[in-house]
């Protein structure tokens, strides 16, 4: 059967487990969901035997906790700590080695081979988090050649959520649970009546092509009807929810609301949030040297503003007060990012709020500045 | 929430995480910790073009890189001119170069100075202690183009008589350039002839018309706030001044998100900012 | 002579807001004086009986310490006000004021305008809240100099 863009078909619970493998055997690395250190991770999977099947999680503020399925789901989960950063804008990266002789520096060249990557289980708001990195690195004025390379070419078969976690709120930031758009192919997970079936959305003609490879059957009324009910069920079981009506102009006249001193007496800067977040990009720039000094190499690695370096110059960091790291954080992701980027930067998939260790939730510290909103001080 | 003002050469420069290697030709003393350094390429090729305001990232090999305004005359960019404080590790090593030897070069970067929306019209140039240097190449060029502006004045502040710089190119801008030339220090030491007292002093008599004049202040935020004040006490609207701010920069380029300060990447969407623009979050502590 | 002084205080910012009556005591109570390079204008500790409006050069303010000599606080310029001891207790001079430049001023009659403050108490508001004005702008100056904005803090 000829496929195209825009069709829906139904694989069976074999047909992913034989789709990894078309992706293998065409030299993609396949990276997706799959056990480790007591969470659902992304990492390399050598097979379909890799996911996580039977597996779910239950999550709440700085609660995460695997749990065994009454089912064999293959993705019947939601996101943990990692994101798709991990891969896209790694968290450490050189920038260039050089030796120093009397004549200049002299560059070596860095090998920069893109690998070919295949996503596999990119969850609706992680499919925005990486549209809102892009805007970050190939979008500006300078573009970052090594993401722009790795990220070209990226195969993405997205998975449309089959549960909500308890932190989840991708409906409230307009990001989920169903993946619109950016994708090769779109999963839907429909376990029911003993059947264990996918309905899959072809999001491009390469995904089309790939899928041609796998037995797979056009979907019917009823399967299609199956999915949406899915993808409708889980968007009215949100675990959080936040009202993002004027949320821009919200925080921005509430930079001295008295609430921020009541959650910087909880917030331990300890950056968790950050590390998790699948849009935080902020880094730093490492230089180091050997013992002759003749030879240095430029690093990257991830930083976060609620260190006090973040902010350091002449005379002290100007965002002292554990306080202002915070609300930078949060206005930053709710607010600024706004006018910088045109989107928000908080996807809605609740991460930062199962990772924090004293279980700050983003989505009440809102609720909060609204109800004690100062309308009018500017 | 850009500023509104554009560089000519908004190209942006290839290969941006390398630093070129420039060659140091004169190393000066300007006062007790302010320091000039003046730049070649080292590979023979031509210097770049920049527009006053801009900054670069200098590299000292090995030892790490910082964003410093560009302080010579932006009509001989064949010398590269950087006007410094020792302030720490990366500012001492680079105290330490001598005639000859190689620092690494990034930029240049950042929005300039509004010299375009100044043609016609009073300018006034406030610079605080060391916000001479990020200044001085506005002054080159008022003076390469004296008749396209009306009066200009200069009001500087410095901590004391020892601390003023430039104090011969200060008396050039007086006598030849045509520009009011007011100083004054915080604490006066010795023969001091001119003014003490802070330079917001300065402004209320300074020669401008508020209906039809450009502001330009450089110095410490706390100097830049009250400076604005006064300039607003007269009359002059903020959409007319424009101030330089810093933050802490790793990258220049827009991507590692340490100069951020409020919705603007310092970098990027600064270092020159029209007022209107970031009143409400200059207004804010520790943002 | 007095009445080619009048038009310069009229006009002058410092006392534009001054009712008629209060405007003519004023003006009654003014003289021009100068000051020479170098010459003193008053000393620490002298009685204060007048206050100056500089029409043209500078004054500077300051304060002699042993072992040091004359430290310069800050200094006075064109249109600025100085003077605000003639109008409080014990009406002393605080600080030295010596012409840095060829100085021309307006010398106003301090201690014959403090008596007729005590028999006005109108004009004495209307005085009191001028030299007010003057003193508050000097102490928010005063601040802004001993925070040694340019310093480095190490």
């Amino acid at each position: 059967m000829n496929l195209q863009a825009g069709q829906q078909v139904v694989l069976q619970r074999d047909g992913v487990f034989q789709l990894l493998t078309v992706l293998r055997e065409r030299g993609y690395r396949v990276i997706g969901p799959t056990l480790g250190r007591g969470a659902i991770v992304y990492d390399e999977l050598n097979s379909g035997a890799d996911l996580p099947a039977g597996w779910t999680d239950t999550q709440d503020g700085g609660n995460y906790r695997l749990k065994k399925r009454e089912d064999n789901a293959l993705f019947g989960y939601t996101v943990g700590p990692h994101s798709w950063k991990k891969i896209l804008h790694p968290a450490t990266r050189r920038f260039w080695r050089a030796k120093c002789d009397g004549e200049g520096f002299k560059f070596l060249d860095e090998e920069h081979e893109p690998s070919k990557l295949a996503f596999v289980g990119v969850r609706a708001c992680d499919r925005q988090a990486i549209a809102v990195q892009d805007k970050i690195f190939i979008d500006g004025k300078y573009v970052d050649p090594v993401y722009k390379s790795q990220r070209d070419d990226v195969f993405i078969v997205a998975v449309n959520c089959g549960q909500a976690s308890g932190t989840c709120f991708c409906v409230s930031m307009g990001t989920g649970p169903k993946a619109t758009f950016g994708f090769d192919l779109a999963l839907t997970e429909v376990l029911e009546n003993g059947a264990h079936y996918f309905v899959v959305e072809i999001g491009t003609a390469r995904g089309a092509e790939i899928l041609g490879s796998v037995p797979n059957k056009e979907a019917n009324s009823e399967q299609l009807a199956a999915a949406k009910k899915i993808v409708t069920n889980t968007a009215a079981h949100m675990g959080r929810r936040m009202d993002t009506t004027g949320i821009k102009e919200l925080l921005y006249r509430n930079y001295e609301n008295p609430r921020w001193d009541n959650v910087a007496a909880r917030c331990l800067n300890c950056s968790n949030c950050t590390m998790v977040c699948p849009t935080c990009f902020c880094t730093t720039v490492e230089d180091v040297t050997d013992l002759t000094g003749e030879s240095a190499e430029r690093w990257r690695k991830w930083d976060s503003c609620f260190t006090m370096d973040f902010s350091y110059i002449v005379g002290g960091s100007i965002r002292a007060a554990a306080l202002a790291r915070y609300r930078q954080w949060m206005t930053h992701k709710l607010a600024t990012w706004i006018d910088q980027f045109g989107t928000s930067g908080c996807v809605g998939c609740g991460r930062c709020i199962t990772w924090c260790p004293v279980a700050i939730d983003i989505t009440e510290e809102i609720r909060a500045i609204r109800e004690s909103d100062a309308v009018g001080k500017v | 929430m850009a500023s509104e003002n554009k560089p000519i050469a908004d190209d942006p420069i290839p290969e941006p995480m390398r630093p070129r290697s420039y060659r140091i030709q004169r190393v000066r003393q300007e006062t007790e910790d302010t320091f000039t350094l003046e730049l070649e390429p080292a590979d023979g090729a031509k210097g770049f073009k920049f527009e006053p305001g801009q900054f670069n990232m200098l590299y000292v090999f090995g030892v790490g890189e910082v964003p410093i305004s560009i302080s010579g005359n932006p009509s001989s960019p064949e010398t590269l001119t950087h006007t410094t404080r020792v302030v720490g590790t990366v500012t001492r090593a680079m105290r330490q170069l001598k005639r000859g030897d190689l620092i690494g070069v990034r930029g240049p970067f950042g929005k300039p100075w509004p010299i375009e929306q100044a043609r016609g019209r009073d300018v006034v140039v406030v610079p605080g202690g060391i916000g001479l240097a990020p200044l001085r190449p506005v002054l080159y060029a008022l003076t390469a183009q004296r008749k396209q502006f009306r009066r200009v004045a200069l009001l500087y502040g410095a901590r004391t008589p020892e601390n003023v710089l430039f104090p011969k190119e200060m008396k050039q801008w007086r006598d030849r350039s045509n520009f009011d030339v007011h100083l004054t220090v915080d604490r006066a030491t010795g023969a001091w002839r001119d003014s003490v007292g802070l330079v917001t002093n300065l402004i209320p008599r300074a020669p401008f018309d508020p209906a039809n004049a450009v502001a330009m202040v450089c110095g410490p935020e706390v100097m830049m706030r009250f400076v604005v004040m006064e300039l607003e006490k007269r009359g002059l609207t903020d959409d007319r001044i424009y101030v330089s701010l810093e933050r802490n920069m790793k990258c220049g380029l827009g991507f590692c998100g340490h100069c951020l300060f409020g919705p603007t990447f310092i970098c990027k969407d600064g270092p020159v900012f029209r007022f209107d623009a970031i009143r409400h979050f200059f207004s804010k502590w520790e943002v | 002579m007095i009445h080619t002084l009048e038009p310069i205080i009229r006009e002058h910012p410092f006392f534009k807001n001054l009712a008629e009556p209060h405007l003519k005591l004023v003006v009654g109570c003014a003289k021009n004086v100068r000051f020479d390079e170098g010459q003193m204008l008053f000393r620490e500790g002298e009685p204060a009986d007048e206050f100056y409006l500089i029409r043209t050069g500078r004054v500077t303010i300051e304060a002699h310490i042993p072992g040091r000599g004359p430290a310069i606080c800050e200094t006075i310029g064109e249109g600025d006000v100085l003077g605000w001891s003639w109008l409080f207790p014990p009406y002393r001079w605080r600080c030295d004021a010596r012409a840095q430049q060829p100085t021309r001023a307006l010398a106003f009659d301090g201690k014959c305008l403090r008596g007729k403050c005590d028999q006005d108490h109108d004009l004495g508001y209307e005085l009191m809240k001028l030299c007010a004005a003057v003193m508050a702008q000097r102490l928010q100056a005063t601040r802004l100099q001993l925070l040694d904005l340019y310093g480095v803090r190490k």
